[in-house]
């Protein structure tokens, strides 16, 4: 469950991203968020697993106060948050396989063990055939689809995205959208935020749009 | 506690894949490292020899105490007996003037010029073994011979052992501040190492700080791999020792035989081959630690 009350987030030089955001994703939800370029879509995200922090208010996931919590304790939040970028951030050095199995060794799980969840895990993003390719050797999709799979091998309770379908093209975009929906389907939390609302149009998903850092009603 | 097993085992895989992935820089830095450890190293072995050398030569004291050359049989005896007679001497021996002669007359280069002499250099002598050893007492002893009639001078063994500990001494303490400049360029060339693999792995350390990862997580592979350069350097420095110590060992014993010493060069001694080691990855591991303190932002 992630809970935002009275949020808000200034950058230094007075500008503010995000003022008086009150909302709520709760367990098992997948929520659209929208708006503009510039809306502050990104910057809500970053709240979630303290990669940013609010300036104002709390920002409360499983039941902790994030905007509070002390600088050691974040690695053990992002554990339970599966995250996909716009960028993928994917390490281009490593094959596919290995990509996947980072969260996994942070987690410390068992070498083995670790094996058999990285080819689940690229299995349900239809990569199991790819697990030696190197990132490069990837189409746009597969790519993010390779961050999904990274995103979700440790088994978070939530999935946030940001602009996954971004540079996509049509087909591929929808198949993300359909991933995405899946995981939902099996309980996972997911919170994406895209311009392209209308892929997830057929899974009748709760939409929260913000526009200029406030939330439209 | 297997997690932590666990999580060690990986970060010095992950340290060993990345002095793998570039080898010739794992490679020379390796020898640079090496180069610099072994000045001290080696400097370590030969004091070793040095030292067992010394305590082989200077395991008794002997104070020689040579006669005036016109002193007749009857002064050496009356000598001989004031010194057997003395509590503080445990052996005696005499050594005749002919005797000595004729010992170096059978010498190697000395025979010819000894033959050409017109009468025998050489006065009778004592050598005396004392009971007492501390310098003291051999000191007190000299002073006390050399008031003995007949007697021209008396010579303390121990003047050059004295002179050898303060040589030994000194050594040592160059060995020592060598070892610590070279200590501080191996912590300087790790510092170094480290912050140029922190900035390859820029991309490593923000995505797995956003998939979760501790610090300790981050810090630990570069403490392995700073670690085990330093190693690297040991073993290297240890192994040029090595092949020194090898390549010396003939021409030394060749050079002790000619001073009628038996002497082989021995290789550095265990424990201090353990130290060489042990204070190699101990520094490599503080050059780490000190570079990530510096360079990775947290």
């Amino acid at each position: 469950m992630i809970r935002f009350e009275q949020v808000g987030k200034r950058y230094p030089g007075g500008i503010a991203a995000l003022a008086e955001l009150t909302f709520a994703v709760e367990s098992g939800e997948m929520v659209i968020l929208s708006g503009h370029s510039g809306a502050g879509k990104s910057t809500l995200l970053k709240l979630i697993p303290a990669i940013e922090r609010p300036t104002q208010g709390a920002v409360v996931v499983n039941g902790q106060n994030v905007a509070a919590l002390k600088r050691a304790a974040i690695p053990f939040l992002r554990r339970n948050i599966g995250m996909i970028f716009q960028d993928q951030k994917l390490l281009y050095d490593r094959s596919a396989f290995d990509n996947v199995m980072l969260p996994l060794a942070i987690a410390g799980v068992a070498t083995r063990d670790a094996g058999r969840r990285v080819r689940a895990a690229l299995d349900k993003v239809g990569l199991l055939e790819r697990e030696k390719a190197m990132p490069v050797a990837l189409s746009g999709g597969e790519q993010q689809r390779l961050a999904i799979a990274r995103a979700v091998v440790a088994r978070p309770s939530i999935l946030i995205a940001d602009e996954p379908t971004a540079h996509l093209d049509d087909d591929t975009a929808r198949d993300i959208a359909t991933t995405f929906h899946a995981f939902n389907q099996v309980g996972v939390t997911v919170l994406v935020a895209t311009h392209h609302e209308s892929l997830f149009a057929p899974f009748m998903t709760r939409r929260i749009t913000l526009a200029h850092g406030r939330l439209l009603p | 506690m297997t997690g932590w097993l666990l999580h060690h085992r990986q970060a010095a895989e992950q340290a060993l894949r990345r002095l793998a992935a570039t080898p010739l820089n794992t490679l020379l830095g390796a020898l640079v490292l090496g180069i610099a450890l072994a000045l001290p190293a080696g400097g370590e072995m030969m004091l070793a020899n040095f030292q067992r050398l010394a305590q082989r030569i200077a395991a008794t004291p002997q104070i020689s105490v040579f006669m005036a050359l016109d002193a007749g049989k009857k002064d050496v005896a009356e000598v001989e007996s004031l010194l057997r007679r003395h509590p503080q001497t445990q052996k005696v021996r005499l050594v005749p003037r002919e005797e000595t002669l004729r010992r170096l007359k059978d010498s190697e280069g000395l025979g010819e010029v000894i033959e050409s002499l017109p009468r025998n250099p050489f006065p009778d002598a004592f050598v005396v073994v004392p009971g007492d050893e501390t310098p003291e007492a051999l000191e007190a002893m000299r002073a006390e011979f050399v008031k003995y009639p007949k007697v021209e001078h008396v010579q303390l063994d121990s003047a050059w052992v004295k002179k050898l500990d303060a040589f030994l001494r000194l050594a040592r303490l160059t060995v020592t501040l060598l070892a610590a400049v070279l200590g501080v360029a191996l912590v300087a060339v790790t510092f170094n190492t480290i912050r140029l693999q922190i900035l390859t792995q820029e991309a490593e350390i923000e995505v797995s700080r956003l998939l979760g990862a501790t610090d300790a997580f981050i810090r630990r592979p570069f403490y392995y791999f700073g670690a085990l350069q330093g190693l690297a350097g040991g073993l290297v420095a240890w192994g040029a020792v090595l092949v020194a110590t090898l390549l010396l060992r003939g021409p030394v014993a060749d050079l002790a035989a000619l001073y009628g010493i038996e002497f082989a060069l021995h290789i550095l001694p265990l424990s201090d081959s353990a130290l060489l080691f042990g204070l190699a990855a101990l520094l490599g591991w503080a050059g780490a630690r000190l570079s990530l303190s510096r360079h990775l932002r947290d």
